[in-house]
């Protein structure tokens, strides 16, 4: 799908819905409206591409709903407020809403929103979830099947909802970033998703103005994209942040981020969105890695931890103190043990502890640090990574 | 109007040790519910408070005919203590009520939409 059909699709979807009253069919219609575009396009576009679509989709469903008028009698989706005529600029954002509903499973919030919103298709997202695509199909299904059954609505939140509900779309859009920033099988990034998390966060931006948290995401995705060039050398191998060449980050991109990531810590409420950005935005604006502010890290942590304590985001706010001046690095060891429980299976652990063992010139314990991370770690750059890391510490072995 | 089954799920314990305070204090908790329930311009539909667990007969039909044993058919920790029938507006409604419900678990079903007639 090009940038058009990408941006177009969660808009012809939701009118779609909207306008059947039916998810299903609103999906089917939208895909056939994409292929005919595929088909007549080259012959001549539109001047309103997202407009020919959606027009398309809509006859589509009409022509079915005529012709399977007999067999079908299904719940109609529930469209709030009621007495709304006619699609509207925030049909996208309901049907944002309707994807990441608390009341679905999160797995079925993403492969939902995957499908339905960026129009990802069910063997790509059966990729990004590392699962299979029967799985996935049935899984988007049933979740379809729910929203008809349970009356989840088609509706925006309401402001006491507002910030609890919108969390989790955020935490939906994130984790598509993350899946597309920590790469498929074989590279370690995915251009095309990390873009539709970048679009995703763009349209919450640009939907819910008065929101601080989109615009932190959107922040926080930008940040991590400047980086991207960066991240694999010209052999294509994994470079951490520490041995990044700087100047090869993307400055606009930095430049961007940082407005907003600002803008979202302006606000009182200092979200966990805001304050990773604020985490994104300490590192990118950091000469070296040398020169990186770590107090102000520490306390960024600290903050996030208070609103959002997780066992990753402790890992991460072990790691950041045990690179202040005169750090307790026994200490810090001490810490990530603890987390041992709570993050089993989670390479990056092992790679903390290593990197710790190191500083503390314990190689013996280090390499079987890396061994353990190498065991967790799918992805061939990663894995290349730390193999290397693996050797260099034992060059006699 | 959606129509939902809020089925409550408690640790049986209750029917142990509540007196006839405990039972009269249970009884307000629901009635206090079912006045929520109006107030937020859902309706209560019907409902029953079940006697416990071990007193359920669950009736098996196989190849060989019916077959009779004693108790749930689930044997959980937390049982079926009672149900409500709840219209709503929606499911988000729905789960706002079933926070107020007075009961440790409580499943929230959408009743099946049949054709009348």
């Amino acid at each position: 799908m090009d940038e058009v059909f990408r941006t177009a699709w969660p808009a012809v979807v939701a009118s779609t819905a909207r306008l059947t009253g039916d998810l299903d069919l609103a999906e089917d219609c939208a895909q056939e409206a994409l292929e005919r575009a595929l088909r007549s396009w080259p012959a001549g576009e539109p001047d309103n591409r997202t407009g020919w679509l959606t027009t398309t989709a809509h006859r589509i469903a009409l022509d079915r709903l005529r012709r399977e008028a007999t067999l079908r009698r299904k719940l109609p989706l529930l469209v709030e407020p009621a007495g709304e005529d006619g699609p509207g600029p925030t049909d996208p954002l309901r049907l944002v809403f309707t994807c990441c509903h608390p009341a679905l499973a999160p797995e079925s919030q993403v492969a939902l929103t995957l499908r339905l919103v960026c129009g990802v298709d069910v063997p790509a997202i059966a990729a990004v979830l590392l699962s299979g695509e029967a799985g996935v199909a049935r899984r988007i299904t049933r979740a379809k099947q729910k929203i008809a059954a349970a009356r989840i609505p088609f509706r925006v939140p309401d402001d006491d909802e507002l910030p609890a509900r919108l969390d989790a779309v955020l935490t939906v859009v994130h984790l598509v970033h993350t899946a597309g920033h920590r790469g498929s099988a074989t590279a370690l990034r995915d251009p095309d998703l990390t873009g539709r998390a970048t679009e995703l966060a763009r349209m919450l931006v640009r939907l819910l103005p008065g929101e601080p948290e989109p615009r932190a995401l959107l922040a926080l995705v930008l940040l991590t994209e400047a980086r991207g060039p960066a991240r694999t050398d010209s052999a294509g191998d994994l470079v951490l942040l520490a041995d990044q060449d700087r100047s090869r980050w993307d400055r606009a991109l930095i430049h961007e981020g940082l407005t907003l990531a600002v803008s979202a810590l302006r606000d009182g409420r200092r979200g966990r969105f805001a304050l990773q950005a604020g985490i994104a935005g300490i590192h990118a604006t950091a000469r070296s890695w040398a020169e990186t502010d770590w107090p102000k890290l520490v306390t960024t942590y600290e903050a996030l931890m208070r609103v959002w304590p997780t066992p990753v985001v402790a890992l991460n706010r072990t790691v950041a103190r045990s690179r202040l001046e005169g750090a307790d690095l026994r200490g810090a060891l001490r810490e990530l043990d603890a987390l041992a429980p709570s993050l089993a299976g989670y390479p990056y652990l092992p790679v903390a502890r290593a990197d710790v063992l190191v500083r503390l010139d314990r190689p013996e314990e280090a390499a079987a640090a890396y061994d353990e991370a190498l065991a967790l770690t799918a992805n061939p750059v990663e894995r290349r990574f730390l193999i290397r890391r693996r050797t260099d510490l034992l060059p006699g072995a | 109007m959606a129509r939902y089954v809020f089925l409550m799920y408690d640790a049986e314990d209750w029917y142990d040790t509540a007196d006839e305070q405990g039972v009269a204090d249970e009884m307000r908790l629901h009635e206090e519910f079912m006045a929520a329930v109006e107030a937020a311009g859902a309706s209560v539909v019907g409902g029953e408070a079940l006697e416990r667990s071990s007193t359920a007969s669950t009736v098996r039909r196989g190849e060989s005919g019916a077959l009779v044993t004693d108790g749930p058919f689930a044997d959980t920790k937390e049982a079926l203590g009672g149900f409500y029938v709840i219209d709503a507006p929606d499911l988000d409604a729905a789960l706002r009520l079933a926070e107020l419900c007075p009961a440790g678990n409580v499943e929230v079903r959408p009743v099946m939409d049949l054709p009348e007639g």
